[in-house]
């Protein structure tokens, strides 16, 4: 499903991935952690080109991503992604932020995807909410909202960015429900986060990354019961210490 | 290369604009060139001028002294020269962050002394010129300074009164603020032109530069106040209760602690609004002083020189243009720090 | 120690302060009279029904004649005013607009050409630019017998601009044009000048408006699959507004008041007009009472607006 060979990035001088290889195979979930500033979001970034690898291949659903619009375009349509900051448009209700892609993009009649969208909230447990704005809702209602809005687009890949990073721990639970539940429907899942637990219950494959390389990649049980390297078992040590 | 393409070809509309733009370029830039450099005329033959294709630049040599200095005595030029050259000076030296001491004003009372000497001369052997006799360059440039160096104090008393708990205070602050702000800058200036002289005592005489720089200054003022009344609200309410945990007396702690924070927070708005005052300084020439627009606009008065408005009005933007782009890049060189 | 410990102190002062405030205004009054006395100057408003004398050089709404009065001849200003002032406003929001986005395009050429035009605009004076306009107008253009014809039935020259109208087409008789509707180049020159000054400012306020909407909002959009032009269309622009509209109408109200200059190009606006009155009839004080008040009720209406805005529409 995702191919990267030999990725690097640079912002300006400073090297954010060196060498990257990753594959991510279909219905795959893979958790990439790592301490801050190792590049596990900017890796993620590269999947969708909301940020652009200097030297490497990055090959998503056999689209090679190059400069070319169209590539880009196409990828896009079939990756979804879920922000830290969740970013729902706030000037738009739940309902309409759902329908807003479907329509413009695929050209969905109105009709049609404001079903799909009612289905999809219905799916993540806030159908009640469809006319509200954003800023009625609390976090963990407004990243479930997030999660429907890219599902609405019916993408064959799912990406997550330290979903549940920003919201306050009690809603943290809700959040993480919905994602099992996708993962457990078999869904591609590329999921950033420090939620160890998640990764431990859903994930067949865990990349830790540290300095802009992939410093070790194992199935869950091998990677928190016998983790490699030093630093693996460094982060380890201090994630789930608390 | 790649930089190249994403910058000149990103898209198809990209691609479109970056060849009209080209193609526009292409149409104008030559024929303008020709107009304004290879085709001028640069000697002040106005026959020349006319029987010539291009721009008349002649003009402004002709005429520079009298754009420059106005109805000054051509024999003592060297004055007002010198004037402006220290005025221009004063106002670089105290552009440096580093020349922010308490000795920064006395540096400004002697050059406005001497500026002053000069320009009226009557000492020193030198002839006295009455102040109806001053144009040019130093008129914009002296009711700017005089105009800001009044302004701004007295705008810093209308911040601090609009934000006064005492309602009469801050009524009077409000009252005046808006309404300066509501009208037009030429009301101000007709009103302080023709108004001026009726509300004094019969008898009584105030001279017509000194009641456009009054009306210059009550109209700066105002906008000033609210550029200082944006410094004082950005600052963090933690500053207010500090300094009043302090149980300082009022002036005490706003010109210590509240005033120089907001002043600080305040400077690129603050040289905004200088730069549009400078520009705004060209009005007077509705009342019928002899700014630098002013002698320009009277230039092409003369008979033999009628008909190079376009010469004359892009050399007036050029000189405006220097003046404030080179605030506006000094006003954005402190955003940055 | 109360809340307000210097009371007394605080009465003192604000007492002090209509005290100063009225012996100014005192003095200043009664001077004025004296002065007025002196000089054998009427007061009061009564002018405004006697004949003006004066001819008027276009008229947008209403019918003037020389017979007409004071009165009726500053309505004509004032009608000439808001005229300038509405198509200028138009004018300048859509070109504004339009070099605002342009600063922030992807293409170097577009970037360049629009920050160039914002610079220059910005950096000289607005005199500055109605005398050159009105010089381009007047000098520049060929004289109604060479005029320039980019479209049939419009003709550019240095007696005006001629459209055709429903009605009457204009023709050449003699030495100028007849018929049609005519902008005069006081006119076209006040509203060029008007118009691109303050469009360099709408640029900026445009820019700025997109500038402050979130980063995330566009890559959020962009992750979903929508285009450039689609989010700023409909996810960026929607939310710039908010941060747009304060300082825009703002910049609405510069305009009005700037269209004053007209009389240092011979435009005949409120301010033109009134000051051709204070000359005929000496009575300065009410013609510049007159101007004032019609500035202020406009901007106190458009500060009106501004409020209303904020509280209502702007979300939360």
């Amino acid at each position: 499903m995702i191919e990267m060979i030999k990725v690097s990035k640079w912002f300006a001088s400073f090297q954010a991935l060196k060498e990257v290889d990753l594959a991510v195979g279909r219905g795959e979930k893979v958790v990439v952690c790592g301490p801050s500033g190792s590049g596990k979001s900017t890796l993620i970034r590269l999947v969708n080109r909301l940020e652009a690898h200097q030297e490497g291949r990055v090959i998503v659903d056999g689209v090679e991503l190059t400069d070319d619009p169209r590539a880009i375009d196409t990828v896009r349509r079939e990756v979804g992604m879920v922000f830290q900051s969740f970013n729902l448009f706030p000037h738009l209700t739940v309902l309409e932020n759902l329908t807003l892609a479907p329509v413009w993009v695929k050209r969905v009649p109105r009709k049609e995807a404001e079903e799909t969208a009612m289905h999809f909230l219905a799916r993540v447990r806030i159908p009640e909410q469809a006319a509200k704005y954003p800023s009625q809702l609390s976090g963990g209602q407004q990243q479930r909202v997030a999660i429907a809005r890219a599902l609405c687009m019916r993408p064959k890949l799912m990406l997550f960015d330290e979903p549940t990073s920003a919201l306050d721990p009690e809603m943290i639970k809700e959040v993480l429900d919905v994602m099992v539940e996708l993962a457990r429907e078999g869904m591609t899942m590329m999921v950033v986060t420090h939620e160890m637990g998640f990764a431990k219950t859903v994930a067949d494959r865990v990349v830790f990354m540290d300095g802009g390389r992939v410093v070790e990649a194992a199935p869950p049980a091998e990677f928190f019961g016998a983790p490699k390297t030093d630093r693996a078992r460094l982060f380890l040590s201090q994630v789930l210490g608390h | 290369m790649r930089w190249l393409r994403e910058n000149f070809f990103g898209g198809w509309a990209s691609g479109v604009f970056t060849l009209l733009l080209i193609l526009i370029l292409w149409k104008a830039l030559p024929p303008f060139i020709d107009w304004a450099f290879l085709d001028a005329v640069w000697r002040p033959d106005p026959k020349a001028c006319r029987a010539g294709e291009g721009a008349c630049w002649g003009f402004i040599a002709e005429k520079h002294r009298f754009i420059l200095f106005g109805t000054y005595p051509y024999e003592l030029h060297w004055r007002p020269a010198i004037a402006t050259v220290l005025l221009i000076g004063l106002w670089i030296f105290s552009a440096f962050r580093v020349f922010w001491k308490w000795w920064l004003s006395i540096v400004w009372l002697v050059g406005l002394t001497l500026i002053g000497i000069l320009m009226w001369g009557g000492i020193f052997g030198m002839r006295y010129v009455e102040n109806e006799r001053w144009g040019g360059m130093i008129l914009t440039l002296l009711l700017t300074t005089f105009g800001l160096a009044f302004a701004f104090p007295l705008s810093i008393l209308l911040a601090l009164g609009r934000r006064s708990d005492m309602p009469v205070i801050r009524a009077l602050c409000v009252g005046y603020i808006e309404l300066i702000r509501g009208v037009p800058l030429i009301s101000l200036l007709f009103m302080a032109s023709v108004m001026l002289p009726l509300f004094l005592p019969s008898g009584v005489t105030i001279d017509k530069l000194l009641r456009a720089q009054i009306a210059m200054i009550l109209f700066a003022a105002a906008y000033l106040a609210e550029v200082v009344r944006g410094g004082l609200q950005a600052i963090p309410q933690g500053q207010y209760d500090a300094a009043h945990a302090l149980a300082l007396p009022y002036w005490r702690r706003t010109c210590l602690i509240i005033l120089p924070q907001a002043l600080r927070i305040s400077v690129p708005p603050l040289v905004n609004t200088f730069i549009g005052f400078f520009k705004d300084t060209s009005l007077v020439l509705i009342i019928g002083l002899f700014d630098l627009l002013s002698t320009i606009k009277i230039s092409l008065q003369d008979r033999t020189w009628t008909g190079f408005g376009v010469e004359a009005y892009l050399f007036a933007s050029l000189v405006y243009f220097a003046f404030c782009f080179a605030m506006s890049r000094y006003s954005r060189s402190f955003e940055r720090k | 120690m109360g809340r307000h410990p210097g009371k007394a102190k605080r009465l003192a002062y604000q007492a002090a302060a209509i005290a100063v405030a009225l012996g100014v205004a005192w003095f200043f009054v009664s001077n004025t009279i004296a002065n007025l006395e002196e000089r054998k100057i009427a007061s009061g408003f009564g002018f405004l029904g006697r004949e003006a004398g004066f001819e008027i050089g276009e008229s947008f709404f209403l019918r003037y004649g020389a017979a007409d009065s004071y009165g009726r001849a500053l309505l004509v200003g004032l009608t000439n005013t808001l005229a300038v002032a509405l198509i200028g406003i138009v004018l300048a929001t859509c070109l504004g607009t339009a070099i605002g986005l342009a600063r922030l395009a992807r293409n170097f050429l577009l970037r360049s050409f629009a920050a160039a035009y914002v610079e220059f605009m910005r950096n000289v004076p607005l005199l500055v630019q109605l005398f050159f306009w009105y010089a381009v107008v007047t000098e520049g253009m060929p004289g109604p017998r060479e005029a320039l014809s980019p479209l049939p039935g419009v003709f550019l020259s240095n007696r005006g601009i001629f459209f055709p109208t429903l009605s009457s087409v204009p023709e050449l008789q003699g030495f100028n044009f007849v018929g049609g509707m005519v902008l005069t180049p006081e006119f076209a020159a006040l509203l060029i000048g008007l118009a691109t000054y303050t469009a360099a400012f709408i640029a900026e306020i445009v820019r700025a408006g997109i500038l402050a909407v979130d980063r995330g909002q566009g890559e959020a959009a962009h992750a979903l699959g929508l285009s450039r032009p689609q989010t700023m269309r409909l996810v960026v622009l929607p939310q710039a507004l908010r941060v747009i509209v304060p300082p825009m109408t703002s910049q609405y109200l510069n305009l009005t008041k700037n269209s004053s200059l007209a009389v240092a190009i011979g435009y005949p606006d409120l301010v033109s007009i009134a000051n051709t009155s204070m000359n005929q009839t000496g009575q300065a004080i009410e013609g510049i009472a007159i101007i004032m008040a019609v500035y202020l009720t406009i901007s106190l209406s458009i500060s009106a607006f501004m409020n209303w805005y904020n509280a209502h529409v702007a979300f939360k």
